[in-house]
């Protein structure tokens, strides 16, 4: 693994007079979060083996403004929005995959009456499609027969109404997939949307991460799968804060795919 | 004598229904203060999602239990209100069970109504054991605490009384008609079927036709006038659901559920700042609007939408919401329900000024600290779990982001951490404080 991940950026594509099939929106937690990089870096490397031709904005990309625009600072949004859609627009990106579902429902629905028209795609969706075209292969592999349940994140599920390509990429690994008694759209927050990721909780007698944890453990999963870079930080703590981190993993879908193919 | 219970029958529904009115339409002018919102967009898709929704009750049945209750008490209400058409013309033309001449068809709607009612009153029972018995966790919050649980209360006992009295009611009058009692007994034969309130009839053994008449007549009355009260009671109460709900499901956001609306206003000052040849210093022109600068978000009802305003209306209070809050199961303050329920509160009171003076002065409250607090607005997650919950289409969240909107760009109020990640987010393009030049280390990285 010494060798270094290839990862093009849009200023090396413009510099060569070409354009890339889809932009790699990797977003502040897949760009910085020492968790959140390793999906990254996974989903990189099934982009590479589908011979994906991607490219990513790298220091040009800047915060979508969700959380500020979730916490009420609809300026600082707006003002996020208008760099970024100035950025994909003068590289006239048209399609768009991100591994955050935050990124992916700020894009996907709230660019587009700010002068940004792109098609936006989950990374699980984009996955997916992938194997339909037959560009990438799934087997079960080391997950084959595990028991693993799927959390729902807010902004994919409830938010966008994606609930089955996850899913179906799970099953495509051949896990035992077991479902929490709230799943999908009755699916429990993480606790880590709206800003909460970057403030202490108001005074309550328990963190939603463990909570939804305990949920989790209900249906006793060897790994919990996730599909945002959020999402995995919460339930990660939320496992450790139940002492079950070693019984339990917390895994990017996009990490069990790279890893089942020992990417 | 006759003409006399007529005139007497025409006032009651008259006033009944003119006072009715005249609630309502404080109601109108009190969601009209709101801003004006524009869901006049893909009516076909409104009407579809009303008729699934509102009528067909879809989202209702996620929560099995109370949901097929629920469908029956809602059928009920609708099927044997067919029944007041008849009460109305017999009131007023002083007939009795003028509908008779429809024969079978008569028969059988009769005895639909009769089941119909006979279920719906034990589906009150178990929604009172439900509320006053059980420890549903949606039922036992402190936001229901005092008037709101009496209230709730009200209207089940006020159901059951309703149902009882529509029993007597066609109880006695077979009862009557089996003895042969002047003004009961059709030609026809018997009029109505009554396969529940028969086994009332030995109730009556030994009471005389004319005693049995005035149990008849009372129950008759009482059933009009309680129906009267109940539909003048529904704006004291939660319950205007029962005909908000139409509506307000026709005008609830269809956009998905992760999509906040922009601010125009905001955008508008974006272009400003971000347009290298806007003159700063230029004199707005002038264009008749008033020259005080737009709210940004929401500290009073007024300051919120039109729907959102009717939404706090809709709310019967079920809890559904709560229940499903992330917030709220982890035992902070927030609950989605007591966001619908202030600013209903606060919209009344706003309009009780308006009645009482004419038009809205200042009362040194608002919507913000005096009934939500900042800490109810912190504690949410913008999981949308509240908007997903509700069977009637209420969308708590745009109420928490407007008020959010209010406290961080109007009083740069946010929470301190928050502040700084959104300072982080201004200076280097991601909520920490990481060089934006180092975005892309991490492919360097093994």
């Amino acid at each position: 693994m010494a060798e270094a991940l290839k990862v093009p950026t849009m200023a090396e594509y413009m510099a060569e007079g070409k354009k890339p099939e889809v932009l790699f929106w990797v977003g502040c937690m897949g760009s910085f979060d020492d968790r959140a990089k390793k999906v990254t870096k996974a989903f990189v490397k099934l982009l590479h083996e589908a011979k994906v031709d991607f490219a990513v904005l790298g220091t040009e990309e800047s915060c979508t403004g969700d959380p500020a625009k979730r916490a009420g600072n609809e300026f600082l949004f707006q003002m996020q929005a208008a760099t970024n859609i100035e950025v994909l627009n003068g590289y006239e990106i048209k399609k768009v995959v991100t591994a955050c579902p935050h990124c992916f429902n700020t894009i996907k629905n709230e660019y587009p009456a700010l002068g940004g028209n792109y098609e936006v795609m989950h990374h699980t969706t984009f996955l997916k499609s992938l194997l339909e075209e037959g560009r990438l292969t799934v087997q079960g592999g080391k997950f084959k027969g595990k028991r693993i349940t799927f959390h729902d994140p807010c902004y994919l599920g409830r938010g966008n109404n994606i609930y089955e390509a996850p899913r179906d990429l799970l099953r495509k690994l051949e896990v035992e997939l077991v479902e929490m008694r709230k799943c999908k759209q009755n699916a429990l927050c993480c606790g880590a949307g709206g800003g909460q990721m970057f403030k202490d909780a108001e005074p309550g007698n328990k963190e939603v991460n463990i909570k939804r944890t305990e949920q989790a453990m209900e249906v006793k999963p060897e790994i919990i799968a996730a599909g945002c870079p959020f999402c995995s930080t919460m339930m990660t703590d939320g496992v450790k804060g139940k002492d079950q981190e070693g019984e339990i993993e917390i895994m990017d879908v996009a990490e069990m795919i790279a890893n089942a193919h020992d990417l | 004598m006759e003409l006399i219970t007529q005139l007497i029958f025409l006032i009651v529904l008259v006033a009944g229904i003119a006072f009715f009115t005249y609630n309502i339409r404080k109601v109108i002018r009190n969601i009209k203060l709101g801003r004006k919102v524009d869901r006049s967009n893909n009516s076909g898709e409104r009407w579809a999602k009303m008729g699934r929704i509102a009528i067909g009750q879809s989202k209702m049945v996620k929560k099995p239990v109370s949901g097929i209750l629920h469908i029956i008490v809602y059928v009920g209400f609708i099927i044997i209100n067919i029944e007041v058409l008849e009460i109305i013309i017999d009131g007023i033309f002083g007939t009795h069970r003028i509908l008779s001449f429809l024969g079978g068809f008569y028969n059988f709607l009769i005895g639909s109504f009769e089941i119909l009612a006979f279920l719906v009153f034990v589906g009150v029972i178990i929604f009172w054991i439900r509320r006053n018995v059980t420890n549903i966790y949606r039922f036992i919050g402190n936001d229901l605490k005092g008037w709101p649980k009496n209230d709730a209360n009200y209207i089940l006992y006020f159901e059951m009384v309703l149902m009882i009295l529509f029993l007597l009611m066609n109880a006695t009058d077979y009862q009557l008609q089996l003895n042969n009692a002047i003004g009961y007994v059709k030609e026809a034969g018997i009029a109505g079927s009554f396969p529940v309130s028969q086994y009332l009839l030995p109730l009556f053994e030994g009471i005389s036709t004319a005693s049995l008449i005035i149990v008849e007549r009372t129950a008759w009355w009482l059933h009009v006038i309680g129906i009267l009260i109940f539909l003048n009671y529904l704006y004291y109460s939660k319950h205007l659901h029962i005909l908000l709900a139409f509506p307000n499901v026709f005008l609830s956001k269809l956009s998905p559920k992760g999509e906040f609306d922009n601010l125009q206003s905001v955008t508008n000052e974006v272009k400003l700042m971000m347009d290298p040849d806007a003159n700063p210093y230029e004199t707005p022109v002038e264009d008749g609007e008033t020259d005080v600068p737009e709210k940004f978000g929401a500290s009073d009802v007024m300051d919120l939408n039109q729907v959102q305003l009717l939404n706090s209306y809709t709310c019967t209070e079920c809890g559904r919401c709560t229940a499903e809050c992330p917030a709220n199961l982890t035992g902070k303050k927030l609950s989605p329900r007591k966001i619908m329920m202030d600013t209903r509160d606060r919209l009344e009171e706003v309009g009780e000024i308006i009645n009482k003076k004419g038009k809205f002065e200042d009362d040194g409250k608002q919507l913000l600290d005096d009934y939500i607090l900042r800490e109810e607005l912190w504690a949410c997650t913008t999981c949308n779990a509240c908007v997903e919950a509700c069977p009637v289409g209420i969308d708590p969240l745009s109420i928490i982001l407007d008020m959010r909107r209010y406290l961080v760009m109007e009083q740069s109020a946010a929470p301190n951490e928050l502040a700084i990640s959104m300072t982080n987010i201004e200076n280097n393009g991601a909520p920490w404080p990481y060089n934006q030049m180092d975005r892309l280390n991490w492919a360097k990285e093994n």
